[in-house]
């Protein structure tokens, strides 16, 4: 009997998240604002039923009381992250709340199903950056002098990459962290965003050959520091997110061509530099062959997806543990294998209505400090979701990165949640400079009108 | 409340329109064209602007539609020989829900059953005990042969779904799928009796399909007490968990002759003319190959030398052989490459270089040298020439039923690949001919049937008085029905390889 509610509970679920991103890309059309918040309404709506049916199957196979208690704590957050957003900033971007806290509630499901107490400091871990991020929107509208800080965000990028490579831990075969009171930090993932804002301010001065060199050359000592640390996975986001940024800033074809080139050509010789990156090439390649010897992530995560098939093996039903460090890099397996390749790659298609919407707000956006900042943003966001979700699926190397808002991991929560209130801040300056050109032009208008009078 | 909040928005859009049409009608005309203009040039101003943006948007949304067509790829074509991977330990989880379904015979006979005791409990019962012991494999202590390549269709249930339905609710566990083989129980016992006490291996195939009838490697097991004889067998000597009909590596002794004789005839196509003289015994350096059996053959064709075996004249055709396109030969015919088939098979080795002496060209041309294959290959090179020159893809399942017998998917036999022209196997098939007809398999002239084969000894070790018997060889030569490969161990003369064949072909 039991079994049959799972079953049915899986499709239930498909149906409600793919009614969820059919809505995330349906209201990038829409004008109507009734229409559009009513949209927006019923997205959140969908979120807490998937929300309930998740933790009731979950109850109803472990028979475990924590799991209410826990569903209703989960409810509380987001609902209480919905509430504050929208009424603090009534200029919010609801459908980056919405994508937020779906993001997040998925990955809380999982992390519940695979983890307990993992899941639980996750939960507190987000509790306090939803509060942290509440003021982030305030700094980045009131704080002009953010774009002057050019040299600032240098220094704070490459100390703390310096200090992490020098005091670093080992895990993994990459200096990645350090430990405060058992939570795991590691600065590269908030270092991506300074290097973001600093990227942008240089740019915003000139992109005069000269400026470029030297943007360049502070770009790539972060990249060799990341590299030194053989935190790789980080080193590549950092390029490719530079790279992006100094053809959109320049405009020139050239610079987009070289950087490629330049990035090719730096992985050709990290191949041949680095024992673990030929592994994971190697893996890419034939997992199966080198099962015993490095083979045994993939090819467990190739397991994951495939045994699941569309339509997933149902919550408890799968064998995701089997896949080391599922938590963090493999996450995308985990949520596969359970709750079907269709929920996953829907999950996927959130993430990518997110960055439309986040190259969106760039698009509007008048100042080009802010536009640059949510270009590089953007970028950093949905290349970290191409590299996780390719190397769970083998399209591409593994390179051992999380899954943003759904990975377990207080840094990659906390610098996430930076990076989306960075970007509702950004949302309300463009709402604010949109309000000032309404308003310039009424203003010219009337003058106009009263020299008319006048004459 | 909701119908509030409409009115609300609907009033104050009303609101906004009525003061932009009072707007465009206090303006003049010549206001409304340069506020126009001026919205339009700063569109374009804006469109300009962030040309840069829309590319790069458009660049990652369509890496992101790639990576999902590239899921969805996976999930309907690759997946599912992913996940029958006998690696993926998810499968066993699914015994908790099903009972491991049966593993049958081409006729029907049951090969491996699943009885369920008192309480539920399990045991795996196979009915003819060591016969099937390494094709059919076991499913305790890991897994091996067909129990373990089969291992997800074994545990997937297709029963009716109302019965599902009620086992559901009824908390009873339904019943896997059956496996219906290729396998001929009648073949099987004859080539295991053929084989008798010896260790080796006998591979039967049908070549127009690529059905393995029959696999058969001793020494065996009984795979109905694996766990208690677990201990005792899992490093034994002896290998017998070891399927030598696959994994098995012997040097090819006279067989790879075939492939010897495939080069001379794409080097030199007027073989026909090739004549040789053979005195017994052929010598390069300090190097010297005798006959068989200290055999004087004298002159000989092609077809002879190929029929007589005769180890000098091939060492006479080694030496002249261009080693490049003997290499790209031996790669066509799979030499280091994958073989075709669900089965675990070891790679076979072909290892002339250019820089080999002479004595090694020789020494590989007939036979010995540093050439490792398995019967497997052997058979499957044999079934290339039996079938006009086309591999088809070796099978062992020959359909997937549900436990009443209703049909789930059936095999459809596939080329595999053109291993050689049709006129090149046709040649091949006659020189094979030539063999029984008058040559070192006599024993198979004059049956009710046609046979055609190459008969291979081995040395393998010091001990000159026992070496490997190999037989490789097609019954019904003009419309080939069966391809066999045969390998005795450390034949002392009496024990021949061919006699297991004609055993089987005259069983058939």
């Amino acid at each position: 009997m039991e079994n049959i509610i799972v079953e049915l509970s899986k499709y239930l679920l498909i149906i409600l998240v793919a009614v969820y991103t059919y809505l995330c890309f349906g209201v990038f059309g829409i004008e109507d604002p009734y229409r559009k918040n009513s949209m927006l309404t019923q997205q959140s709506v969908v979120m807490f039923m998937i929300q309930i049916v998740a933790f009731g199957v979950m109850f109803l196979q472990t028979g475990e009381k924590k799991m209410l208690i826990f569903y209703g704590m989960q409810f509380a957050l987001f609902l209480a992250t919905i509430i504050l957003y929208v009424n603090i900033y009534p200029k919010v971007s609801r459908l980056v709340v919405n994508n937020m806290c779906m993001l997040l509630c998925i990955g809380m499901i999982m992390l519940t199903r695979l983890n307990y107490s993992y899941a639980m400091k996750q939960f507190l871990i987000s509790a306090c950056a939803v509060a942290g991020s509440l003021v982030v929107p305030v700094i980045i509208r009131k704080m002009t002098t953010l774009a002057k800080l050019r040299w600032i965000y240098a220094l704070i990028g490459l100390a703390s990459l310096g200090a992490v490579f020098v005091a670093g831990r080992i895990s993994y075969g990459a200096k990645l962290g350090f430990e405060i009171m058992g939570i795991s930090i590691q600065p590269s993932e908030l270092v991506k965003i300074v290097f973001v804002f600093f990227v942008a301010a240089s740019f915003r001065i000139s992109t005069s050959f000269k400026n470029v060199v030297l943007t360049s050359a502070i770009a790539a000592a972060h990249v060799l520091i990341l590299v030194a640390s053989t935190d790789l996975g980080s080193a590549l986001i950092i390029v490719i997110v530079y790279i992006v940024m100094l053809y959109v800033a320049t405009k020139q074809w050239v610079y987009l061509a070289a950087g490629i080139v330049g990035g090719a050509g730096a992985s050709y010789v990290g191949y041949k530099l680095f024992s673990h990156v030929k592994t994971r090439v190697e893996v890419w390649r034939d997992p199966f062959a080198l099962y015993e010897t490095g083979g045994y992530q993939v090819a467990q995560s190739l397991f994951a997806i495939g045994t699941g098939s569309w339509f997933g093996m149902g919550l408890f039903k799968g064998a995701p543990q089997t896949i080391p460090v599922v938590e963090k890099d493999f996450i995308f397996s985990a949520i596969s294998e359970e709750m079907g390749l269709i929920f996953a790659i829907c999950t996927v298609l959130i993430c990518v209505s997110c960055y439309v919407m986040i190259l969106n707000i760039a698009m509007e956006l008048r100042r080009r400090f802010y536009k640059y900042i949510a270009l590089g943003l953007g970028t950093c966001y949905i290349f970290q979701v191409f590299l996780t979700v390719g190397g769970a699926v083998k399209f591409i190397p593994s390179t051992g990165v999380t899954l943003p808002f759904v990975s377990y991991g207080g840094s990659s929560i906390l610098s996430t949640f930076i990076m989306f209130a960075i970007i509702q801040g950004l949302y309300i300056v463009r709402e604010d400079e949109e309000e000032d050109i309404e308003r310039k032009k009424e203003e010219r208008l009337r003058a106009q009108r009263s020299i008319k009078r006048l004459g | 409340m909701n119908e509030k909040k409409r009115k609300g928005y609907e009033r104050k859009e009303a609101l906004r329109d009525l003061d932009k049409e009072l707007e465009l009608l206090e303006m003049s005309r010549n206001e409304r064209k340069t506020d126009f203009e001026q919205e339009k040039a700063e569109k374009k101003k804006k469109r300009s602007q962030n040309k840069e943006f829309a590319i790069m948007a458009y660049a990652f949304v369509g890496l992101f539609l790639a990576l999902i067509g590239y899921m969805v790829y996976f999930q309907a074509v690759r997946s599912r020989e992913i996940v029958r991977s006998p690696y993926n330990a998810r499968q066993d989880s699914f015994a908790e829900n099903v009972i491991r379904g049966n593993i049958v015979a081409s006729g029907g006979e049951v090969l491996a059953k699943t009885e369920v005791g008192e309480g539920g409990a399990e045991s795996r019962v196979y009915p003819y005990g060591s016969l099937f012991a390494h094709v059919v494999g076991f499913a305790s202590n890991g897994k091996s042969g067909l129990e373990s390549t089969e291992n997800f269709t074994l545990l997937t249930s297709n029963a009716f779904f109302i019965e599902k339905f009620k086992n559901e609710i009824k908390d009873r566990k339904n019943y896997g799928d059956t496996v219906v083989t290729t396998l001929n129980v009648n073949l099987q016992k004859v080539a295991s009796n053929a084989l008798g006490n010896y260790k080796g291996a006998v591979i039967v195939l049908e070549p127009s399909t690529g059905k393995i009838l029959a696999m058969v490697s001793k020494p065996d097991f009984d795979p109905n007490t694996i766990s208690s004889i677990w201990d005792s067998i899992k490093d034994d000597e002896n290998g017998n968990l070891l399927n030598r009909a696959t994994q098995g590596q012997y040097a090819p002794g006279s067989t790879f002759k075939i492939v010897t004789a495939l080069e001379y005839m794409r080097e030199n196509p007027n073989y026909s003319d090739y004549r040789y003289t053979c005195t017994g015994e052929i010598g390069v350096g300090d190097v010297v190959i005798h006959c068989y059996g200290n055999r004087v053959h004298g002159e000989e064709d092609l077809a002879s030398s190929f029929a007589n075996s005769c180890n000098t004249s091939f060492s006479n055709i080694g030496v002249q052989l261009n080693v490049k396109s003997f290499q790209e030969t031996a790669k066509e015919l799979l030499f280091g490459e994958k073989l075709p088939g669900d089965v675990p098979y070891v790679t076979s080795k072909f290892q002339l270089t250019e820089s080999s002496s002479d004595a090694e060209k020789m020494m590989t041309a007939m036979g010995q040298g540093l050439t490792q294959v398995s019967p497997y290959h052997l058979a499957l090179i044999t079934c290339a020439i039996a079938n006009g020159g086309v591999l088809m893809k070796p099978y062992l399942v020959d359909k997937v039923t549900n436990y009443t017998g209703s049909e789930i998917n059936k095999t459809k036999p596939k080329k595999y690949a053109e291993l050689m022209t049709s006129g090149e196997a046709f040649a091949l098939k006659e020189l094979m001919r030539g063999v029984v007809e008058n040559g070192t398999a006599s024993t198979l002239k004059g049956r009710s049937y046609t046979a055609a084969g190459k008969t291979g000894t081995a040395e393998y070790s010091s001990d000159k008085e026992k070496d490997h018997s190999w037989f490789v060889g097609i019954r019904n030569v003009d419309n080939p029905d069966l391809v066999i490969a045969v390998i005795i161990e450390g034949s002392d003369g009496t024990a021949r390889a061919v006699n297991v064949a004609k055993e089987v072909f005259d069983n058939y």
